[in-house]
């Protein structure tokens, strides 16, 4: 182990908190809670006026993408720091599925055309694996003749917000093909924010951007390793929520917040969300850091088998401290816990991730 | 002037070059390391340090480290390097900074604590230990509990009742007690492991001269304070390597012996593993945080992680040796001078483990501070707070 890789940065800049507090105005005038749950009912779930917002306006889409190919050339640091305000905000936009996912298995086959325009924001990407794969698990392909592209694919996220697949063929090659020339039909999904979709491909055209394997493994890796940001921001949102509730409510005469099983509860809580916190940090400096080494793969594993469990048990205990309120459709702790629930599944679950750790750190089953 | 990184490797230089450690005295080498400042490098000048930043001890450390120097067994003298010290500088007189600091971090002289009661542990300020004043010395009696080292300590750092009139917090003085005195008697306590660590001291007209308080009369709870929040971050705040506690003999003994391996014990020994990476890695946060002097409230934190850690994982561990963990190493009653999970086995680590939640603040009232200082949720009602300690019950 280099001394590097046991001491990774775990804080933030004032970059990223300039960062962090820029992404936080803006999704304070986007995305709303009432608004997003009006959008989850809509025909349009997708919020395409905050995405035009984020990367438009201030060129988030590209913080992976190098400057000479149209990006900001920064890094996973960075991307960790707006996935947790999108956490926080629950936002409905493609930004972890097209911004980093699709944008990481382009910088692996080198694809400079595809990687400017999804830098832009203009053209939104979607690797078309689905959500649950595990960065170390088979997916599914889908058969290849002549360039032309055939078969199923189900549980696509935000397929429905994007101009262009990636998809993996049996030739072991990773095929572009634009939306246009799929049918994309929606799934009803459990997180209504990061919906789902199946994708039928009926003889339609690609073009073949290099290799898959080495694509989607690379794709994978890094939305499970950021995918802990978004959930320490759906966490922390949790428990300062719940926090913020508990001063005001009173019950027995007395402010809900200074009875001490609920104190206990959320003091506990904390300590998982700053855990929570240093490994999502850890993860992301070390895929800033260099993506193939074995240290980004045990961040990553350690991060994941952390984030889920707390960023869904968070939610739980909002919902529960909240009593019935927490119940409704109007308050907004539902959207966190749908989305943390999904976050637990997304990217593979704890117990995959455990199982990659398993073999990484030579603790193998018995 | 701010003493950098360069500056500090040429003082270490020149330590080294006027005191080669290969022919210097180990205690001579550690005064004169003392006297250059690079005891600790953040503390004033005269006092061991240069008013260095913090994060640059390392610097320091590395150098003398690669160049064979002895160090001063920090682990032996954590009561004194973590308690007794930053409570001096903050509270001391110059004259008592003088006195104490210089062998206390050369490890010539041990210290202990004298605060735990065995009428007052979480409710530390309800302690009923007396001091008396008379003339210019304050006469002592009481009984005080769970003290380690105390039976190799020089010093003390005490706190005892000076005000029985007023409320508790507020009738409290913090002292340096000298263990040689007469009246100062140590007891061996006994523990569930089989060792004696810790110490019952019977105070029993103790004479304390006024110049051996530390801060004003009456104001000793606040005094208490730095050495409380200092022990905890010394507790929780141990930098680790990876797989550096408990999870480390576990995850050795599961890599050397497949055959006591089963599904069950497997994935909860993943799952703890990850835990232990995750606090270490939090720890890890909360350094980097105090390097750049913006101290999380993440110490007490730690404390709660690690004690939890270290039961789960040490019970763990009992379980996987099968037949192995139905015996124990030896419950001959020692006095180690520190406590040493390693050298011991895991039916030992089990128990001495279950202290963890108990000792420096139990995990109850740490979750209560938490809950309070950090997320600003409403104290408990309390009953005591205007009521003179000498008219509570007991």
């Amino acid at each position: 182990m280099t001394a590097q890789s046991t001491q990774p940065d775990l804080l933030y800049s004032e970059e990223e908190e300039a960062l962090r507090a820029a992404v936080r105005d803006l999704l304070a005038d986007h995305c709303d809670a009432p608004g997003v749950i009006a959008r989850t009912e809509s025909e349009t779930p997708h919020d395409l006026s905050a995405w035009k917002a984020l990367s438009d306006g201030m060129g988030l889409a590209g913080l992976l993408v190098p400057e000479e190919l149209g990006g900001q050339g920064a890094t996973h640091r960075e991307v960790a720091v707006v996935l947790e305000e999108l956490g926080r905000a629950v936002a409905p936009v493609p930004y972890l599925t097209s911004a980093v996912v699709a944008t990481e298995a382009l910088l692996a086959v080198e694809d400079e055309e595809l990687l400017g325009r999804l830098a832009s924001g203009r053209t939104i990407g979607a690797l078309a694996v689905g959500l649950h794969t595990a960065p170390g698990a088979d997916f599914k392909v889908v058969h290849v003749q002549g360039g032309a592209l055939q078969g199923e694919l189900t549980g696509i996220a935000d397929a429905l917000a994007a101009d262009v697949l990636l998809v993996p063929a049996d030739d072991g090659g990773l095929y572009a093909v634009d939306t246009e020339a799929a049918t994309i039909t929606p799934q009803v999904s459990f997180d209504l924010t990061r919906p789902l979709a199946t994708v039928t491909l009926n003889g339609a055209p690609g073009r073949r951007l290099g290799e898959a394997e080495p694509a989607v493994r690379r794709a994978l890796r890094a939305g499970a390793g950021l995918l802990a940001s978004e959930q320490l921001g759906l966490a922390d949102w949790a428990l300062t929520e719940t926090v913020r509730y508990l001063k005001e409510r009173k019950q027995f005469n007395r402010p809900v917040g200074g009875f001490q099983a609920l104190k206990h509860r959320l003091a506990q809580l904390w300590l998982e969300v700053v855990s929570l916190r240093a490994a999502a940090r850890a993860a992301a400096d070390a895929l800033a850091n260099g993506e193939s080494g074995q240290e980004a793969a045990v961040a990553v594993a350690v991060a994941q088998a952390y984030a889920a469990p707390v960023a869904v048990r968070a939610a739980e205990e909002a919902l529960q401290l909240h009593g019935g309120l927490g119940m409704t459709w109007e308050h907004p702790v539902h959207l966190n816990l749908k989305r943390a629930k999904a976050d637990s599944i997304a990217y593979g679950t704890a117990g995959a991730h455990r199982e990659a750790l398993a073999e990484l750190v030579d603790l193998s089953a018995p | 002037m701010t003493v950098d990184a360069a500056e500090l490797q040429r003082r270490t230089a020149e330590l080294l070059a006027a005191q080669p450690p290969a022919t210097t005295d180990r205690l001579d080498f550690l005064r004169a390391r003392f006297d250059a400042g690079l005891a600790w490098v953040h503390y004033p000048e005269g006092l061991g340090g240069l008013g260095a930043p913090r994060s640059l001890q390392v610097v320091v450390d590395a150098a003398l480290e690669a160049a064979g120097a002895p160090d001063n067994d920090p682990r032996r003298i954590g009561i004194g390097l973590g308690m007794a010290a930053p409570t001096i500088l903050k509270y001391g007189t110059e004259e008592q900074k003088q006195r104490f600091l210089r062998p206390l971090w050369v490890g010539e002289e041990v210290w202990c604590q004298l605060f735990s009661e065995p009428g007052a542990g979480s409710d530390l300020a309800a302690l009923g230990t007396r001091a008396v004043r008379e003339g210019e010395d304050w006469v002592v009696n009481g009984q005080k509990v769970w003290t380690s080292s105390a039976h190799l300590a020089r010093w003390a750092i005490l706190i005892a009742r000076t005000d029985p009139d007023v409320p508790k917090h507020a009738g409290i003085t913090y002292f340096v007690c000298d263990m040689t005195d007469p009246g100062v008697e140590v007891r061996p306590l006994r523990q569930i492991t089989g060792e004696a660590e810790f110490n019952e001291v019977f105070l029993t007209g103790v004479r304390i001269p006024d110049s051996r308080r530390l801060g004003e009369v009456g104001d000793g709870w606040r005094v208490a304070q730095t050495t409380l929040n200092n022990e905890r971050v010394a507790i929780g705040g141990m930098r680790l390597p990876r797989e550096g506690g408990m999870i480390g003999p576990v995850s050795k003994t599961w890599r050397e012996r497949p055959e006591l391996r089963t599904h069950d014990l497997h994935q909860r020994l993943l799952k703890l593993w990850v835990e232990a990476e995750v606090a270490r890695l939090t720890g890890e946060r909360l350094r980097q945080q105090l390097a750049l002097g913006q101290p999380g409230p993440e110490g007490a934190g730690m404390k709660l992680a690690f004690a939890r850690l270290n039961q789960e994982i040490s019970g763990l561990e009992v379980e996987l040796l099968g037949e192995e963990g139905l015996l124990y190493d030896d419950w001959t009653m020692r006095r180690p001078e520190l406590v040493d999970f390693t050298g011991r086995d895991a039916g030992y680590r089990y128990l001495r483990s279950k202290g963890n939640s108990i000792e420096g603040g139990t995990s109850e009232v740490l979750l209560n501070i938490v809950a309070e200082r950090v997320l600003g949720l409403p104290s408990e009602p309390r009953t005591d707070k205007d009521v003179a300690w000498k008219d509570l019950a007991r």
